[in-house]
């Protein structure tokens, strides 16, 4: 596509086209003119084709000449050409306000006040949640049913055979690096206690919540995420249902039996994992690995440990909910929705896994 | 058209907003009995938030909102509850819900708000979706059903309950002209004969023609116009004239 600049008495012809592909061209000829002359006119009677580079190109120019020479007139031009300036020039555009700049304390400041109003919103979340709950346990409005146990079935029959590998390996794995150092003391039989005591106190209950939180938990804040930002959210309240009542309770009901049995099934698998290394590698009996594993284990063992995966659960399903219901804008919300809540559920289990630990030590 | 009578819902001095941006400011208007109101105006308006700000799907800034004379803004939402029972929405995109079928879409209402037996229930969901012309997608599953069938299912769950108000949020957005005239055919029977108050939210002229008795035009997050078709086109207001006109094709 041919395209010239020409400096002549004070005026810049252009001539050809002035489009996309021949502004670069045409934007250094103009550049090595206004370096050396003060032209005050630009004459577009000789371009046959323009385009919206091409008009942004002469406006930039005229900037650059009324900044070199004070002055500009634009001059010539077909009426195709005129038209397509007026289409396209800037000068119709109107002023955007710049957004106002926040300096660091105030960024500081507006990000703790949301953590402070994103915090309120979920304890509000949490208490409605318990509420509803705790009162659809006696009436039973507002849940379908059968609702609780296809949740059951989904966050948790489901979620058995991951639980049932990882446990298992987990608890081989654990027992390997131990028996190692172990046998070197003479301690084999130790195993069962060292297995048994990290499975149920801590392995059992961490593993499934971890398992439950990227399983379940992004689940639930994907399937409340994409029914906010489909309408579904609110095609249920017009229906008089509340979308805590209809969605989250049976949830939270099925997740609450679940979580034990599923803690419970870890614990188990890890242990049997743990024998596998005790009989095959440290020559400890069936019979002497059980026993001992039995005097070792107290009741309120296993029951910090059941109550523990319970506030796991609780924890999984709220924050689950909380950014399934907060999501703001379309299916990249929704992605970002389900990751935080995975992030944020094993952040808040391991914290919580913490505070239990220092209770109960 | 008489005026004289009490409207079904009374909306007065409503201001809604997003953030702090305002999208109504101070708009009344009156939703009248066994009529169809369309709310119009261009894009980004506040027609549908006018009609979400009714429902109280978003909570309103300020102002009154009253359902057969009873102020609901305030109301708690056990009460309200009682209120939405007899109101059914259409939502834009139908907002069923996709992970269950059709006929679970109908059964939920009927399931959670009343005491009727499954075999009565189907039988109700069945009268609806046929009233829909949908009889033959009671077992499907809604990512499996067209945009108009979307609608027309989205349609008989709204009126599952049998709703004294209907609210229908651009019913032939993405509608071919054949399927769009045919929902506000079915928006019409609905009216005469099942004796409906309906609020359309649209911007088709073609269906405001077709189902309109009153008309309410916002602009700019204003009331401009609220009345009816023959009173908009004899009220001169440049901009209603000009929304009229530019429609004709």
């Amino acid at each position: 596509m041919m395209s010239t600049a020409e400096f002549k008495n004070n005026t810049i012809y252009f001539s050809g086209s002035l489009v996309f592909e021949t502004i670069e061209d045409q934007s250094r000829q103009v550049n090595r003119i206004l370096n050396h002359n003060k032209p005050v006119m630009l004459d577009i009677s000789g371009v046959t084709l323009i385009d919206s580079a091409g008009v942004a190109f002469l406006e930039e120019i005229q900037v650059m000449m009324e900044t070199v020479s004070g002055i500009v007139i634009l001059s010539g031009g077909s009426p195709a050409v005129r038209e397509m300036i007026g289409t396209y020039s800037s000068h119709k555009l109107k002023p955007i306000p710049a957004p106002e700049r926040i300096d660091f304390f105030e960024g500081i400041g507006a990000s703790f006040i949301n953590s402070m109003k994103n915090l309120a919103k979920s304890i509000n979340l949490a208490s409605d949640v318990f509420f509803w709950s705790a009162y659809g346990l006696v009436n039973r409005k507002c849940q379908r049913r059968g609702a609780t146990v296809q949740q059951a079935i989904l966050l948790g029959v489901q979620a058995l055979p991951i639980v049932f590998l990882l446990s298992i390996i987990i608890g081989f794995i654990l027992s390997l690096q131990s028996a190692i150092q172990l046998r070197n003391f003479g301690g084999n039989v130790f195993l069962a206690d060292l297995l048994s005591i990290t499975m149920v106190r801590e392995m059992g209950p961490l593993i499934t919540a971890v398992i439950v939180a990227g399983r379940s938990g992004s689940a639930i804040a994907s399937e409340i995420a994409t029914m906010q930002v489909s309408e579904e959210l609110d095609a249920l309240k017009i229906m008089a249902l509340n979308p805590i009542r209809f969605i989250v309770v049976p949830k939270f009901h099925a997740i609450t039996y679940i979580m034990p049995i599923l803690v419970t099934f870890s614990i188990l698998m890890g242990i049997v994992g743990g024998l596998l290394v005790a009989i095959t590698y440290l020559d400890v009996s069936l019979h002497t690995f059980v026993t001992r594993t039995i005097q070792i284990l107290t009741v309120k063992d296993i029951v910090i440990s059941l109550v523990k995966s319970t506030v796991f659960a609780w924890v999984i399903v709220i924050i689950g909910s909380y950014y399934g219901f907060t999501v703001k804008g379309g299916a990249e919300g929704v992605g970002t929705a389900t990751t935080a809540s995975v992030v944020t559920s094993i952040f808040a289990v391991i914290i919580i896994d913490a505070v239990f630990s220092l209770l109960y030590i | 058209m008489s005026i004289h009578r009490e409207p079904i819902i009374s909306v007065r001095n409503l201001t809604a907003k997003y953030d702090d941006k305002v999208i109504l400011d101070n708009v009344s208007v009156d939703i009248y009995p066994n009529e169809i109101t369309v709310i119009l105006g261009g894009s980004g308006c506040g027609k549908t938030t006018l009609i979400k700000n009714i429902l109280r799907l978003y909570q309103p800034a300020s102002g009154s909102v009253k359902f057969w004379g009873k102020e609901v803004t305030d109301l708690d939402y056990e009460k309200f509850d009682f209120i939405l029972r007899q109101v059914g929405m259409l939502f834009q995109n139908g907002a069923l819900l996709n992970s269950v079928t059709v006929f679970d879409n109908i059964s939920i209402p009927l399931e959670l708000h009343t005491n009727l037996s499954p075999a009565l229930i189907e039988r109700i969901i069945r009268v609806k979706l046929e009233l829909v012309n949908l009889g033959h997608a009671l077992y499907m599953l809604p990512n499996e059903l067209s945009g108009g069938m979307r609608k027309r299912a989205a349609l008989a769950r709204a009126l599952a309950l049998d709703p004294k108000i209907l609210f229908c949020d651009e019913p032939s957005s993405g509608l071919d002209p054949l399927t769009s005239a045919s929902l506000d055919e079915l928006i019409l029977a609905l009216k005469k004969q099942l004796k409906m108050t309906i609020v359309v939210v649209t911007h088709e002229l073609a269906s405001i023609h077709r189902i309109a008795d009153r008309i309410i035009f916002l602009e700019g997050s204003n009331l401009l116009f609220a009345g009816t078709l023959d009173e908009a086109q004899r009220a001169l207001i440049p901009q209603i004239d000009r929304f009229f006109e530019v429609g004709k094709f």
